[in-house]
């Protein structure tokens, strides 16, 4: 029973990390209906930001900590707006696929850039937050696992607050109904679109915090896996649907942590994939997506 | 008419001289391919320094045969594939006499068939799985290899650590972690121990929480690992944070700098096997450290001399072969016998294995400590 609860425990922290990636695919698809797929770099950019702002304060105080995660937030928000506006706006209006390989395109872009700014040798992320471990009955509990868990249910909370209560949500939620009738009353759909990269970046810099906190050792390909990942999550739980990435980050994270406590860990990843292919059998749109026909 | 030959002879000594001095300006090229960037940079950088301390020497000798030798480096960023690429380059522009394979064994078994097509040597530094050189006659490393190093950890943790119950943690996307697990478990059982946990992970993995957790269930008193630094310094710092206080122990992957930087103070208590000490008080060590200090301001790990012993073996083998055709330079490589290198004598057996003695060492406060010397 121990052991359950402690793998749940790691999957769920795993998970949460997951879901803040996930978050930002889905946000991203809700209102432009395309994938992309810099986003897994923005996360590493995010991670670095946090590298080198955590040399500046000191280790191991929670205002350091909230301080570097901050930092890299706002840093990522800037990072994401300003992809948009160069790489993804002048393609507003041309096909999906253009605008899809134009998002692979600045992924390797950000990635090989990485390589050249950060180096490729992977690099020690400073311990920026107080770590202590606590012991519940056999249940071992770090103190980096609640970081992750906290702050993913935080930022979870702002992001249903700013989507639900807030006039630029609100318009975000126009603009993924129908981006021309938006437009017609008087949204600003530039505004909105750049807020949203904006916020989803933001939350991969969450993300690459908080995972390399958990997993100390950052390079400029860390983010290809968790991203591939986050983007299965996404669509797992509906893709365009932010309650749904959080759950399929979840599911995704608890899953693969069960797996690879198990015999079969060499198939951790195949299994993973194989449930997402289950579930978008019975349910195409997702476990909480809704099945739209498509408008001809 | 008596002139004649001689007169002959002369021309010819003339137009020889005139060839070799033509060529003495033109380098011996030898190959390097490792990872200098990536998750396993620390092995190719640690090894790049040795060959470039060991060509310098040479060449301030006056090179082998008469010319200089040169190194063309090139780096396989630690990625699947990108060896086998770069060994062809080498061998068909650079038009290398011999490859060094300074990276895993996964990158020498990339390189090997190639290098055995184009029948020039392949020397590898550090790979220690024994296919690497298994049916190829131009494949050779100048280290230790697996079974003798599984037999090492095994011995070291029945007799040292005391350790009955052990659990297992192999990387199963690495052919030098897969192998040496296999030879761990059958030494390991052999010596009367038993193998509680049996858990494994892919290169490049982060979270091990969930294998070693499930490690922990299984209550043993030491745990295996056998991979390379990057996942070791993770496996340990999880461990430490779920309560695992138990001894790790792992092969010569574990033998980086980064090893210590990434994980901290969650290594110490941590063991491993490598090939030679830094602290020994052997002269040619010594004389080694001595130098690579005072060129790169660092203590070497053991990739950097088992480099430089390469180097060195590659240059004395050309120099009994008398020319760098590749057959002629495969059998002086051959025939290598008692070559005084910094990591112990080297003598190439008939499987074109070097046996040397392994050495474990200790991590204690952030510092690796010479423990025990195990003879082959």
């Amino acid at each position: 029973m121990a052991e359950f609860l402690q793998q749940l425990l790691n999957g769920l922290s795993l998970g949460a990390i997951y879901a803040l990636i996930a978050l930002g695919y889905t946000m991203v698809y809700g209102v432009l209906r395309f994938i992309n797929f810099a986003h897994s770099d923005v996360f590493m950019v995010g991670a670095f930001i946090g590298y080198y702002a955590g040399k500046l304060v000191p280790e191991g105080t929670i205002w350091g900590g909230l301080l570097v995660l901050a930092i890299a937030m706002a840093g990522c928000a800037i990072l994401g707006m300003t992809i948009e506006r160069l790489a993804y706006r002048p393609l507003r209006g041309a096909a999906t696929l253009n605008v899809l390989i134009t998002a692979i395109g600045v992924s390797l872009l950000l990635e090989y850039s990485g390589q050249v700014f950060f180096g490729a040798a992977p690099r020690t992320f400073p311990a920026v937050f107080p770590s202590a471990n606590f012991s519940v009955g056999g249940l071992v509990i770090s103190s980096n696992q609640i970081v992750v868990i906290v702050v993913a249910t935080l930022l979870m909370i702002a992001l249903e607050f700013i989507v639900h209560r807030t006039k630029i949500g609100t318009a975000m939620r126009a603009v993924s109904l129908n981006p021309k009738a938006a437009q017609l009353v008087g949204i600003n759909n530039d505004v909105v679109i750049s807020f949203t990269f904006g916020l989803g970046s933001a939350l991969a810099a969450a993300g690459g915090i908080l995972y390399a906190l958990n997993y100390p050792s950052i390079e400029p390909l860390m983010g290809v896996m968790p991203g591939l990942k986050a983007f299965v999550a996404a669509v797992l739980g509906g893709i365009g649907n932010i309650p749904g990435a959080a759950l399929g980050g979840l599911i995704l994270g608890v899953v693969e942590t069960f797996v690879n406590g198990s015999q079969w860990s060499t198939y951790k990843d195949a299994i993973a994939f194989a449930i997402l292919i289950a579930i978008l059998l019975f349910r195409p749109a997702g476990l909480l997506g809704k099945f739209t026909v498509e408008k001809v | 008419m008596s002139r004649t030959p001689s007169a002959v002879a002369v021309t010819l000594t003339c137009l020889a001289l005139a060839v070799s001095t033509a060529r003495a300006a033109d380098p011996i090229k030898l190959g390097e391919v490792g990872p200098l960037t990536g998750k396993e940079a620390a092995f190719g950088q640690s090894a790049h320094k040795g060959i470039t301390l060991a060509i310098e020497e040479i060449n301030a000798r006056g090179g082998v045969l008469g010319r200089p030798l040169a190194i063309a480096s090139e780096d396989n960023q630690s990625k699947p594939g990108d060896s086998a690429t770069i060994a062809k380059k080498l061998l068909s522009r650079d038009k290398v006499v011999a490859i060094l394979g300074t990276g895993t064994s996964s990158n020498c078994l990339e390189i090997a068939p190639i290098c055995q097509n184009a029948k020039v040597p392949l020397l590898a530094t550090t790979a220690t799985n024994p296919e690497v050189t298994e049916k190829r006659n131009y494949a050779f490393r100048v280290c230790f290899i697996d079974p003798f190093q599984g037999a090492v950890l095994a011995k070291f943790a029945r007799e040292s650590l005391k350790a009955k119950r052990v659990a297992l943690l192999t990387s199963v996307s690495s052919s030098y972690s897969v192998g040496l697990s296999k030879v761990f478990r059958e030494k390991f059982l052999a010596a009367g121990g038993t193998i509680v946990a049996d858990q494994k992970y892919g290169e490049g993995d982060k979270d091990f929480r969930a294998q070693l957790t499930a490690i922990r269930a299984a209550n043993p008193e030491a745990i295996a690992t056998t991979g390379n630094y990057t996942e070791g310094a993770l496996i340990c710092k999880q461990a430490r944070d779920l309560g695992l206080t138990i001894p790790i122990f792992a092969g010569d992957g574990w033998e980086a700098p980064e090893l210590i930087e990434i994980g901290g103070a969650s290594v110490n208590g941590s063991y491993y096997c490598s090939h030679y000490s830094s602290e020994s008080t052997a002269p040619e060590v010594q004389a080694f450290v001595k130098k690579f200090r005072a060129k790169y301001h660092e203590t070497p790990d053991s990739m950097a001399p088992l480099a430089y012993d390469a180097v060195m073996v590659v240059a004395e083998a050309l120099a009994r072969a008398g020319t760098t055709d590749g057959a002629k330079l495969r059998d002086a490589l051959a025939a290598t016998k008692n070559f005084p290198g910094v990591t112990g004598r080297t003598t190439i057996d008939a499987d074109r294995n070097a046996s040397k003695p392994a050495v474990v060492l200790a991590v204690k406060n952030g510092r690796t400590e010479f423990l025990q010397s195990i003879e082959p």
